[in-house]
C-alpha cells in the first residue's frame, strides 16, 4: 500500500504579496484548462530529502489551483532501498559493481508497487530512479507518464544506467535540473530547475531579534563582516578551502567566517571532515564551526541573511539550492562554477563565479571593497530567483509541461 | 473618450524548455549549432531569453553574448552579439542569418580563437510556448491602463517583446491596438520607443503607464 499523506494547506493568496497578484491570476489561468483532471506524484519517500521537501509544498499548491492531485509513495524494504541507494551512487558515478540479485530486487519491487499504487491519473510524475519501473503499469489510453529525474546523469555507470534506460525510454518526456546532467535521450527532455519556497522557515523574512539572538547565541559579531558557508561537511563542498580562502580575505579585511552544516554525529565521512576543518581552524576565534541540529531552518535562515557575503564554494555539486537561499536573500555570492551553481550565478550578474581558492578570496575581497556593486548583485540575484527558482515558478512550469503534453495528444 | 471596435483581449504565455541535442565548447561549434538548431532555439535563447533575464539591464542581451564573454572570454565577439537588437527582426530566419554572420566573420578573422575550449560547454534549448487568456479585455484607454496595470510579468513580456515575431511588424501588441483600435498613432509609437534592453519588465510597464496617464489627461 502507499503511504496516505496529510498536507498542510497553504493558501496560494499568501504569496500574492511577495510576487504580485498578477502572478497568481497567471497560475489560476494556466491551471484553468487542467481543473478536475488527475495528476499523480510519485516518489519512494515521504520524508527527509530534497524530493519530498518539494512536494510537501508543491502539492498543497497544486491543489489551491482546483487541481485533482496526488502523492503516492513508492514501498520497499531494506534490500530495495539498499540497492536503489547503490544505484543512486552509482549514476553519478561511484564505482559499483550490480550483480543480477540487485536488478531482482529492483524488479520485485518494482511489480508489487505496479500492484497497489493508483496509478490511474491522467498525468502520472515519477520522481527519480527508484520508482521509474511503474512505467510497466502504464494504462493504454490518454494518459501521460513523465519522469522526474533530480540527479546528474552526466557520467554514469554504464550497466546501471543501461537497465534503467529501458524504463526511462519508455517515458512520454524526462525533466532535469541542468543540460548537463542530462543523456541523449530519444524522448523529449526538459528543464526542471528545483525551487525554493520564499513562505518556508529557511526562507521567510524574519524579525531582526531573532537574527540577533541567533548570532549573540553562536557568538557571531554583527558589527563585524561575516562570511558565510552552510554546507554539510562533506569534501565535495570544500570546507577548507573555504578557511583558506578567508585567510587571504582575512590579510586586507577584518572578518569572521561562520561555516555551518548539520550534525555530523550520524555521519561517519562526516565526522572526519569536522575534525579536518577543525584542525584547518586553528582554534581561531574568528572562525565559528557550527554543527546545527538536523533542520534547523530558522538559524540557516538568520545566517545567510546576517551574513556579508555568502560563499559555496564546492568541487562538485547538484544544484546547489543554498545558492538561491541565499540570492533571495539579496546576499552578494560567490561560488564554484560547478553542477547548477553557473545557471543561478550568472557572473557579474547575479554574483561572481570563481575555479580556485585564491579566486574565490579574490572575489570576496572586490566585493567587500564595492559594496555598492555587492548590493546590485544582491538585488540583482534575487529577481533572478523570483522569475526562475521559487516554487511557484516550479507549479508554473509543471502547468505548462501538462498543458503541453495535452495538447500535443 | 474612444471605445474601440475590437476589444484588446490579454493573454499571458508560460514556456517549458526543451534540452537540445546540439551544445558548443568553442567559438566554431557555437556556429555550427546556431546553423543547426530549431527555430524555437534561435528563439529560446534570444527572445525569451530578455524576458526571463529582464532585471539586467546592463551587458546582457542574449545568451549567446552571455557565453562567449563569460565562458569563451572573447569581449569583442560578446560586444557584437550583443548588439544584434531583437526589435530588428521580424524574423527568426533574419535573425539566425546575422548571428552566423558575426559568428563566421569572427572566426574567419580569429582562426585560433575560435578554436580555443571554453570553460563551460554551450547547450542549445528550446522553448515551447503555452498561451492563455486572462479572461480580461480593455475596449478603452482607463480599461486598458487598468488592465496592464495587473499583468504578470510573462504576460507584459507576451503582448510588449515576443509579438513582434506573431505581428511580424516592428511594433508590439500594445501598440498596434492603440494605433488600430484606439486610433492613437503618436502615443503607439511613443510606446514602441520604450528601450527594452535598458528597462526591466517593471520599469518598462512604469513608463508606458506614465504615458497613458499623460493621454488620459489629455483628453
Amino acid at each position: 500500500m502507499s503511504e496516505i499523506l496529510t498536507l498542510t494547506r497553504i493558501p496560494l493568496d499568501d504569496y500574492a504579496e511577495l510576487l504580485g497578484a498578477g502572478e497568481i491570476e497567471e497560475l489560476r489561468a494556466l491551471a484553468k484548462p487542467l481543473r478536475g483532471r488527475g495528476i499523480e506524484m510519485i516518489n519512494s519517500t515521504a520524508v527527509g530529502g530534497g524530493v519530498a521537501e518539494i512536494l510537501t509544498r508543491l502539492v498543497p499548491l497544486a491543489e489551491e489551483l482546483d487541481l485533482n492531485i496526488k502523492w503516492d509513495v513508492m514501498t520497499g524494504g531494506q534490500d530495495f532501498f539498499d540497492v536503489t541507494k547503490s544505484f543512486h551512487n552509482a549514476l553519478h558515478g561511484a564505482p559499483y559493481h550490480a550483480s543480477p540479485r540487485d536488478f531482482e530486487i529492483f524488479l520485485a519491487y518494482t511489480k508489487r508497487n505496479c500492484a497497489t499504487l493508483p496509478l490511474d491519473s491522467e498525468f502520472v510524475v515519477i520522481h527519480d530512479p527508484q520508482p521509474c519501473g511503474l512505467i510497466d503499469a502504464r494504462p493504454s489510453g490518454a494518459n501521460h507518464w513523465v519522469w522526474r529525474c533530480h540527479i546528474d546523469l552526466s557520467h554514469p555507470n554504464r550497466t546501471v544506467w543501461d537497465f534503467l534506460e529501458k524504463f526511462v525510454s519508455r517515458y512520454e518526456g524526462a525533466m532535469f535540473s541542468s543540460p548537463e546532467f542530462s543523456r541523449q535521450l530519444a524522448i523529449p527532455q526538459y528543464l526542471f530547475y528545483p525551487a525554493i519556497d520564499p513562505l518556508s522557515e529557511k526562507n521567510r523574512p524574519l524579525d531582526q531579534e531573532f537574527t540577533a539572538d541567533v548570532l549573540s547565541r553562536y557568538q557571531i559579531d554583527p558589527h563585524r563582516v561575516i562570511l558565510t558557508q552552510i554546507s554539510r561537511f562533506d569534501r565535495l563542498k570544500d570546507p577548507v578551502g573555504v578557511i583558506r580562502a578567508y585567510r587571504i580575505v582575512k590579510r586586507y579585511f577584518d572578518c569572521q567566517l561562520v561555516l555551518a552544516g548539520g550534525s555530523a554525529s550520524d555521519d561517519p565521512e562526516g565526522a572526519v571532515v569536522l575534525k579536518e576543518v577543525l584542525r584547518e581552524a586553528q582554534s581561531d576565534p574568528d572562525i565559528k564551526v557550527l554543527e546545527l541540529p538536523a533542520w534547523a531552518p530558522l538559524e540557516v535562515n538568520a545566517l545567510q541573511r546576517a551574513s556579508t557575503v555568502v560563499i559555496q564554494k564546492s568541487l562538485r555539486e547538484g544544484f546547489g539550492l543554498t545558492v538561491s537561499e541565499a540570492l533571495w536573500k539579496k546576499k552578494p555570492v560567490v561560488a564554484s562554477a560547478v553542477g547548477g551553481i553557473p545557471i543561478q550565478i550568472i557572473h557579474k550578474h547575479t554574483g561572481l563565479l570563481s575555479h580556485s581558492i585564491e579566486g574565490t578570496a579574490y572575489q570576496i575581497r572586490f566585493l567587500l571593497s564595492h559594496p555598492e556593486i555587492a548590493a546590485k548583485l544582491g538585488e540583482q540575484g534575487h529577481q533572478h530567483v523570483k522569475e526562475n527558482f521559487l516554487i511557484t515558478q516550479k507549479l508554473k512550469r509543471y502547468l505548462t509541461l501538462f498543458l503541453t503534453l495535452a495538447r500535443n495528444s | 473618450m474612444n471605445v474601440a471596435e475590437t476589444p484588446f483581449e490579454f493573454f499571458t504565455v508560460s514556456y517549458l524548455t526543451r534540452i537540445g541535442n546540439l551544445s558548443a565548447g568553442t567559438i566554431a561549434e557555437l556556429l555550427t549549432g546556431l546553423e543547426n538548431c530549431s527555430d524555437a532555439s534561435i528563439f529560446h535563447h534570444t527572445f525569451q531569453t530578455l524576458g526571463s533575464h529582464h532585471f539586467l539591464t546592463e551587458g546582457f542581451s542574449n545568451d549567446f553574448a552571455q557565453w562567449v564573454l563569460a565562458d569563451a572570454n572573447r569581449n569583442d565577439l560578446a560586444e557584437q552579439l550583443a548588439a544584434l537588437d531583437i526589435r530588428d527582426y521580424v524574423s527568426i530566419a533574419a535573425l539566425r542569418r546575422d548571428l552566423c554572420r558575426v559568428v563566421g566573420d569572427y572566426g574567419t578573422g580569429y582562426p585560433h580563437f575560435a578554436a580555443q575550449s571554453a570553460l563551460e560547454r554551450f547547450y542549445f534549448c528550446e522553448s515551447t510556448e503555452v498561451t492563455v487568456p486572462l479572461g480580461r479585455s480593455a475596449q478603452t484607454l482607463e480599461e486598458f491602463r487598468d488592465g496592464i496595470a495587473h499583468l504578470s510579468h510573462a504576460a507584459f513580456y507576451f503582448h510588449f517583446i515576443s509579438s513582434r515575431l506573431r505581428l511580424q511588424l516592428r511594433t508590439n501588441d500594445f501598440s498596434h491596438w492603440l494605433a488600430d483600435g484606439l486610433g492613437l498613432p503618436s502615443l503607439a509609437d511613443s510606446v514602441n520607443h520604450i528601450d527594452i534592453y535598458t528597462n526591466t519588465l517593471d520599469s518598462s510597464r512604469s513608463k508606458l503607464l506614465r504615458l497613458l496617464d499623460r493621454e488620459q489627461r489629455k483628453a
